[in-house]
């Protein structure tokens, strides 16, 4: 379970998250909505560690342990997995050499065994082929020259291996098709399980057609104003953002 | 002998040189006139220093107070070398040659025929025997008066000559390995001689080492004469040298028409490395990559000094070196590209990267274009910066530490350097001890300064 609480977080001197609350329980998928630059990115990159953030006020918990306490790479074999909205390029490493580098690195920050070759490669293959990634993609420099559904599908295929027990998705449908989309949804919703939960960023109510969430949250302003099942997402669609855009003031 | 006409205040290093080679060393057999001529030009310059523009990063004046002795090899130390021999650094498949402690020695190179196409002498030889081809690619070498090549010239001892026959397709790789006992201030004076005929193709590897690091000198030149539709590849290296060593190397390269030549210089060594290549492309339709990879620590020094010449028209010159600097290191990069009037339709392409780690660690470049002709494509570029955060932070949440994070991204830095080797026997070498260079920097102690 994902417990934010009266969270206040500020970028040289400005303040982005005022008093944010959120629960996300096991197992549950909530959707974080809200329109530009009121902290959605914000806050998934508090909870994943970055650095130039400054952290004011408030805990972030992962089943009762303080995150902020942590840096990203623990967080990362905590369980928090931050699929990005501008996956990074990395020249020079191969994508695959990098996935058999992080899955090592979770299996030994958590006591297990580093994975044989054979092993990992099975792992790696059946992933790939559910997500319509291609074998010469994993021998490509990590990210480098890939389309955006591509970096899209990289990301959701490094959670797929590294098995999270958060997933938090920055507007993982920024840049994608329809046919896009759905595998990235597909990948996603193959992944819910009772022990595993989501975050999904979003500004449109489009991938929750595909990602059904069991709530929903409005941000405005740094904090969490309207929380609600999936009907309040469409309620978003048909009304926009102004109407909450003065409840967070 | 003549005396040299200018005098000036001379460092003792200085003094020394001139001294050695106005008391007449019976070993600089033959090319009395070049070298007497060479020495006059070193008398008047002295070692270079920072008022010296090709010199202005790289302090040699100041860094070598005093000159290293030059010894005759002693029989004494050739298990010495043996046993050098045996470190993963020295095993290759080529057919080497070894010159141990300045002079060519057959025991310690390879046994057995020469590959088919190649014939090969030693420097001392060739000399003492007045060989015109010798003595003529000895004047013609395209130095820009370069104090430490007239040093070179003047006291060169010994080298190898290899003669590759046109059209000979060499299969197996050469290697010329320099090697120094060391173990004591130890000078070497090396100038080596590679000639490929027309259409003929070749890989030769260079490795300067020393088996007992200390504060040796080692002064080397090579010269490669690239024939009209021949291929060279050529990979160089100085490795294995102590913190106060001072390797000075200058390459000589002069390219026929329908000629390819690649050059890779790996340097991850302690001390003072300087390597300057000068290139002149003499033929139309040549082709010259030159790239490299310094690994810097400590307060290690390396220098790479570069001009390529376009002489003539349709030629394209590629130029890509890489640093990692860490600690005090410092890195020096300068690149000239000339290209004169009549040489038009030149493509020519420059890069140099850093990456710089520390603080105090810091990184000089300085590229050049001299364009004399109208109808040219030329462009350099130079960055030099520091591991990317938003690369680290992305590593890290995918659970990597940030000190795994850090090597994965200086490997990779360091890999798409070195895929500019063309040999894959040297290119695996060069890796390895890339990962070394890393895996050292990656531990607890290795960390900061």
């Amino acid at each position: 379970m994902l417990e934010v609480k009266n969270l206040h977080v500020s970028v040289g001197g400005r303040k982005i998250l005022d008093g944010l609350d959120l629960t996300v329980k096991d197992g549950e998928v909530a959707a974080i909505m809200g329109p530009n630059g009121t902290g959605k990115s914000t806050l998934s990159y508090v909870v994943a560690g970055r650095e130039d953030y400054q952290v004011e006020e408030g805990e972030v918990l992962l089943d009762g342990v303080n995150l902020l306490d942590m840096d990203a790479t623990e967080r990362a074999n905590a369980g928090v997995f931050l699929a990005f909205q501008y996956p990074i390029e990395i020249p020079g490493v191969a994508t695959m050499t990098f996935l058999k580098a992080a899955l090592n690195a979770q299996a030994r920050a958590r006591g297990q065994g580093e994975l044989q070759t054979p092993e990992f490669m099975r792992l790696v293959r059946e992933a790939a082929q559910k997500l319509g990634v291609n074998q010469d993609m994993l021998k490509r420099p990590l990210n480098v020259g890939f389309s955006g559904g591509e970096k899209k599908r990289m990301e959701i295929l490094q959670m797929a291996l590294l098995q999270p027990k958060i997933g938090i998705l920055d507007e993982t449908d920024s840049g994608l098709d329809i046919d896009a989309l759905r595998i990235v949804a597909d990948g996603v919703n193959a992944l819910r399980a009772k022990d595993r939960s989501f975050l999904v960023i979003t500004h449109y109510q489009r991938l929750l057609d595909y990602i059904k969430p069991d709530t929903v949250h409005v941000m405005a302003r740094g904090r969490i104003v309207r929380t609600g099942g999936p009907e309040l997402a469409h309620e978003l669609e048909k009304s926009g953002y102004a109407a909450f855009a003065g409840e967070a003031a | 002998m003549n005396r040299p006409i200018l005098q000036r205040a001379r460092t003792e290093a200085e003094a020394a040189l001139i001294e050695r080679f106005d008391q007449g060393d019976r070993r600089l057999v033959g090319a009395s006139d070049l070298r007497a001529n060479a020495m006059r030009r070193f008398a008047e310059a002295g070692l270079p220093n920072r008022r010296v523009e090709s010199w202005h990063y790289t302090d040699l004046r100041s860094a070598m107070r005093t000159a290293a002795l030059v010894r005759a090899p002693e029989t004494a130390t050739l298990p010495m070398a043996r046993e050098c021999l045996k470190k993963p650094l020295a095993q290759t498949p080529a057919f080497r040659f070894v010159l141990f402690n300045g002079v060519f020695n057959a025991e310690l190179s390879s046994e057995g025929a020469l590959p088919d196409g190649v014939a090969m002498t030693t420097l001392s030889a060739a000399l003492a025997a007045g060989d015109a081809e010798i003595l003529d690619a000895l004047r013609n070498a395209p130095d820009d008066g370069d104090a430490v090549v007239a040093l070179n010239t003047a006291l060169m001892q010994d080298g190898v000559v290899i003669r590759v026959a046109p059209g000979a397709k060499v299969e197996r790789p050469l290697a010329i390995l320099n090697l120094m006992s060391g173990g004591f201030g130890q000078a070497a004076f090396l100038r080596s001689i590679l000639i490929v005929g027309a259409g003929a193709s070749v890989m030769l590897d260079e490795t300067t080492a020393v088996c007992a690091p200390d504060a040796t000198q080692a002064n080397e030149a090579l010269m490669i004469v690239v024939g009209d539709g021949a291929r060279v590849d050529y990979a160089a290296q100085v490795a294995e040298q102590g913190a106060h060593a001072v390797a000075l190397h200058s390459l000589f390269v002069r390219m026929g028409a329908k000629a390819t030549f690649n050059a890779f210089c790996l340097t991850p060594c302690a001390g003072l490395v300087r390597r300057q290549i000068f290139a002149r492309l003499d033929g139309e339709h040549s082709a010259i990559s030159l790239s490299g990879l310094s690994l810097l620590r400590g307060k290690e020094h390396a220098d790479t000094t570069l001009v390529v010449d376009h002489a003539v028209p349709n030629c394209v010159s590629r130029e890509f070196f890489r640093h990692i600097l860490d600690h005090e290191a410092t890195g020096v990069f300068q690149g000239k590209v000339v290209v004169r009037q009549h040489a038009q339709k030149t493509d020519g392409g420059m890069k140099s990267q850093a990456l710089v780690l520390a603080d105090d660690a810091s990184m000089n470049n300085k590229p050049e274009l001299e364009i004399f002709a109208d109808d040219v494509v030329c462009g350099h570029g130079a960055t030099v910066g520091q591991l990317d955060r938003n690369q680290i932070f992305y590593l890290q949440t995918r659970g990597l530490s940030r000190g795994e994070a850090e090597s994965l991204l200086l490997e990779a830095f360091a890999n798409e350097a070195l895929d500019m080797v063309a040999d894959e026997t040297v290119r695996a070498r060069y890796a390895e001890q890339a990962t070394a260079w890393l895996a050292h920097r990656s531990r607890p102690t290795g960390e900061g300064k």
